[in-house]
């Protein structure tokens, strides 16, 4: 029955994309371990680590454009759920280096031995364990965004002030975080992780399934947001999103229905900010830079705002250039983004997918007026 | 030859005249080598007396000669019996005549006697050195030394006060030897009613330094009722103290709270007349602070004079150069956007980008120097409270935006279309007025006071592409906090933010108090979706 749930939301293309996504999420890997360096099919291990990034951005993305293109809520900041998944994720890796630090500390991470720490501060007790980790860089992020989207939403902060308030919210946790008194690496973040689960971070075999799981988890997230959108009740939530008023006036609780997507869509950014940190090996409080979330919010525009695919071809598009041109023209690349953000809004407001649908109606239409 | 004799006794006695001159000034400087010849060769007894001579001489030649004694860098050579003073200088000592200041090269200890000192000498000679500053034909100098001896309170002082004080004619410098004597009085024995009166006297200071004494007092002192009244002027002095921090944290509130409004007046008739969300804006700022730098440079370069007016030059030009540009972005970008705000902040934000590195491009990444023109450098204090001229020509210089834009808004055709459109667009419309043209130059107008602020803020901020950035959520802030559309909302949501702030920095920190800052705008807008002072009616939708 729940698979029943599962596929009903999915139509055709959206099932070949799914398939596409694990299926590179296996193959890359594979190609990685099994053929031999040298091979001109042997899949670098740096590239396994950039698809991976790249990947668990397009999860980011996915989460964003579930507020944002199907419930019509612009979050600036979905980065700060990215980051304290990530934060999760590092603390867990930071309590598994052990007596292997600098200080050869065997309790506490050296950032905490360097700043005089006699113990442990009682948030980090349970983050040597992977599932209660991991649990965390769920319920902690869905914690937050359950917080201030029931204040938001209860006093119906819509549209912009919601903006700025999620962006405020981000910019505070930025300056908290960067503060060393906060127990959690301060402005240097954490770094230098060693092993997750017992094998090596640095290890091509550890990339290798770091990626395929990333992979794993935005066919898991697209199958189960499809399931969602596709549902009565994302069908209510496409409606609050296009009249809000109306939808109170014909009896449904709107506020229940934003309060859940936007939990989930929290909940999601942090499995990819948990997916993210062992394969860049760091997290430091820059991710919580404002400027990280709208550049989340531009990957769902590029690629198509209210549509499923469009988000992860926008992430990878984005963050393809983004690679590309800060290692070819690291000056234009800022032009570049700025000139997209104006670009997509004034010219492509459907993004991508949609500029892809506009030629096609085209031809239609063409083929249509053609005489017969 | 006879007839010369007059000449002769005219000469003879014109001669007598000279040398008895000559006789009286080098009998002031003959005294001083007398006195240093004592000094090094005299039995401490001597030594002791001729200190006191040289302090009660008022030479000011004495007081390095004191210092170096007291600090055991005073020196008589073996070869030639020269008093020299030498200061280490690696393994040698660079050597001075003690009493012309000549420099006299360099020794080693070998060659030299080091005149030596006890204990008992040493509070003599600090005193000595206290009444010689106190006695300086320098204003600045007395009431130094006041101030140092009323810092060290010690009773020793209490003879070279009172010859200062009868001698000074200064009030001000009175009154600070006056106090200096009274925290003396109150470390020496002196009787119980002259201390009281001298605890009057140092409350009535009110400073920290007062404080200091006053607490000493309270607790070392023996006599019940000199205690208590010691005990209650201090209190007396915290109160005061307390009150004075809090006018100083009001003050830098409103000094940070004046910055915010610069920052934000621009954004509030924006937002508030177009609901146009611009995250450009900052960048607008940063401009005005680059139109500053250049203007500067070229005066620099060419024309040097015009150095102190050049914030008053460069004030309409920043008004022009980020009016002008806001008035491209509307054109170009912000008009295709209307209804659809949230496109209009990603697009504004894209801009933003651009604009920086632009700037980053053209001027490089560093910070830029800005200089304060001398009307704005510098400092005066107001009992307690240090206020720097920068800080208050900000002050002064953002209610003068404020008003201006008031009287804008208020009395002239652009301020009534801009109010019209404000209130109901559709309306304004059909009465003929063009809005496409009210909203553009209402952009080029809020654009163009971000300009101004920009001006203001290369005086107290880096000037670096990233100034803008630092600036645009708090003004945000500021905007919904205050209300959308209501300037003296952003007045007072401005400077209550901005007091605030400075109160909540010492409890909390500079990063933990802008926290708790944004954390209490959060909750303020949920509680008040509209901000502090909301429009009413149906404009609001």
């Amino acid at each position: 029955m729940i698979t029943r749930f599962l596929l009903q939301g999915m139509d055709r293309n959206l099932r070949l994309f799914v398939l596409l996504v694990l299926a590179v999420g296996v193959t890359l890997p594979l190609l990685n371990q099994i053929v031999p360096p040298g091979s001109p099919f042997h899949v670098p291990a740096w590239l396994l680590q950039l698809i991976g990034k790249y990947l668990s951005f397009a999860l980011l993305a996915l989460a964003v454009d579930l507020v944002w293109g199907f419930c019509g809520i612009l979050s600036l900041g979905h980065g700060a759920f990215f980051a304290l998944g990530g934060y999760c994720m590092g603390m867990y890796l930071m309590r598994q280096i052990g007596s292997r630090g600098v200080y050869g500390n065997p309790l506490l991470p050296d950032f905490m031995v360097f700043l005089n720490y006699k113990e442990l501060p009682w948030f980090w007790y349970g983050f040597d364990n992977f599932g209660f980790a991991m649990l965390m860089a769920i319920l902690v992020p869905s914690l937050l965004a359950f917080a201030l989207g029931w204040f938001a939403f209860r006093s119906r902060v819509t549209g912009v002030y919601l903006s700025i308030i999620t962006q405020a919210m981000t910019f505070a946790l930025m300056l908290a975080f960067f503060r060393n008194d906060m127990g959690l690496g301060g402005n240097n973040g954490m770094t230098d992780f060693k092993e997750i689960l017992g094998f090596s971070v640095q290890a091509d075999s550890t990339r290798a399934v770091l990626c395929f799981a990333s992979a794993f988890m935005l066919a898991l997230g697209l199958v189960v947001s499809a399931a969602i959108v596709g549902s009565r009740f994302g069908k209510a939530l496409t409606a609050v999103r296009d009249a809000e008023s109306r939808m109170r006036f014909l009896g449904y609780r709107v506020e229940g229905y934003k309060l859940f997507v936007f939990v989930f869509s929290a909940a999601m950014a942090g499995i990819a900010g948990a997916l993210y940190v062992p394969q860049v090996g760091i997290i430091n409080p820059s991710e919580f830079s404002p400027a990280n979330s709208i550049e989340a919010v531009l990957w769902v525009a590029v690629g198509g705002r209210g549509t499923l695919i469009g988000p992860v071809i926008g992430a990878f598009i984005v963050n393809f250039g983004k690679t590309w041109l800060t290692g070819a023209l690291p000056e234009f690349w800022l032009f570049a983004l700025g000139a997209l953000f104006i670009v997509v809004t004034l010219l492509l407001p459907k993004g991508v997918v949609g500029l892809w649908a506009q030629i096609k109606n085209r031809s239609l239409a063409k083929k249509a007026r053609a005489p017969v | 030859m006879l007839s010369l004799r007059p000449f002769a006794i005219l000469l003879s006695a014109l001669a007598t005249m000279l040398a008895s001159g000559l006789i009286a000034a080098t009998a002031f400087a003959a005294d001083l080598p007398t006195l240093v010849g004592s000094l090094t060769t005299g039995s401490f007894g001597d030594r002791e007396t001729a200190i006191t001579a040289m302090a009660a001489s008022g030479e000011q030649r004495a007081a390095p000669i004191l210092e170096a004694l007291a600090a055991g860098q005073l020196y008589v050579r073996k070869s030639d019996n020269l008093v020299l003073i030498g200061k280490p200088d690696g393994n040698q000592l660079s050597l001075t005549e003690a009493i012309s200041g000549k420099a006299a090269g360099s020794g080693t200890e070998a060659d030299l006697d080091r005149v030596r000192v006890n204990n008992r000498l040493r509070g003599i000679i600090e005193a000595a050195i206290g009444s010689l500053t106190l006695m300086s034909p320098d204003p600045r100098v007395r009431r130094g030394a006041a101030e140092a001896l009323f810092k060290r309170r010690d009773a020793s002082s209490l003879a070279a006060l009172d010859v200062a004080l009868a001698a000074e004619k200064d009030p001000r410098i009175k009154q600070s030897m006056n106090e200096a004597r009274a925290a003396s009085v109150l470390a020496s024995d002196a009787p119980a009613a002259q201390k009281i009166e001298a605890i009057a006297l140092v409350r009535a200071r009110a400073d920290r330094d007062s404080l200091g004494v006053l607490q000493a007092v309270a607790s070392s002192a023996t006599d019940p009722e000199v205690k208590a009244a010691a005990a209650a002027g201090a209190d007396a002095v915290r109160q005061t103290l307390a009150a004075w921090e809090v006018a100083q944290n009001i003050w830098y509130g409103i000094s940070l709270g004046s910055v915010l409004l610069l920052a934000a007046i621009g954004l509030a008739i924006t937002f508030g007349t177009m609901g146009v969300i611009n995250m450009a804006h900052g960048e607008m700022v940063m401009l005005g602070a680059y139109t500053t730098f250049v203007v500067q440079e070229i005066i620099r370069t060419s024309a040097p004079h015009l150095f102190d007016v050049s914030l008053l030059i460069a004030l309409p030009l920043a008004f022009v150069v980020a009016g002008g540009i806001g008035i491209l972005i509307e054109r170009g970008i912000i008009r295709f956007l209307y209804g659809r705000p949230l496109d209009t902040l990603l697009a504004t934000w894209g801009l933003s980008l651009v604009l920086q590195q632009a700037v980053r491009s053209i001027f490089g990444s560093s910070n830029r120097e800005v200089g304060a023109p001398s009307w704005m450098s510098g400092a005066f204090q107001v009992g307690q409270i240090n206020v720097t001229y920068g800080r208050l020509w900000i002050v002064v210089f953002s209610m003068i935006v404020f008003v201006t834009l008031i009287l804008v808004l208020r009395k002239t055709p652009l301020g009534l279309y801009m109010r019209a459109v404000t209130q109901n667009r559709p309306m304004a419309s059909a009465m003929g007025i063009r809005t496409p043209r009210v909203d553009a130059l209402t952009f080029g107008l809020g654009s163009g006071i971000a300009g101004l602020a920009g001006v203001a803020l290369s005086q107290i901020d880096n000037v670096s592409p990233n100034l803008g950035q630092g600036y645009i959520i708090d003004s945000f802030m500021v905007v919904v906090f205050g209300g959308v559309g209501n300037l003296f909302g952003t007045l007072i949501g401005a400077l209550t933010l901005g007091v605030v702030n400075k109160f909540l920095e010492p409890y909390a920190g500079a990063v933990l108090g802008k926290i708790l800052v944004l954390v209490f705008i959060i909750l303020f807008i949920q509680r008040r979706p509209r901000g502090l002072f909301a429009l009413k009616g149906r404009s609001v939708e």
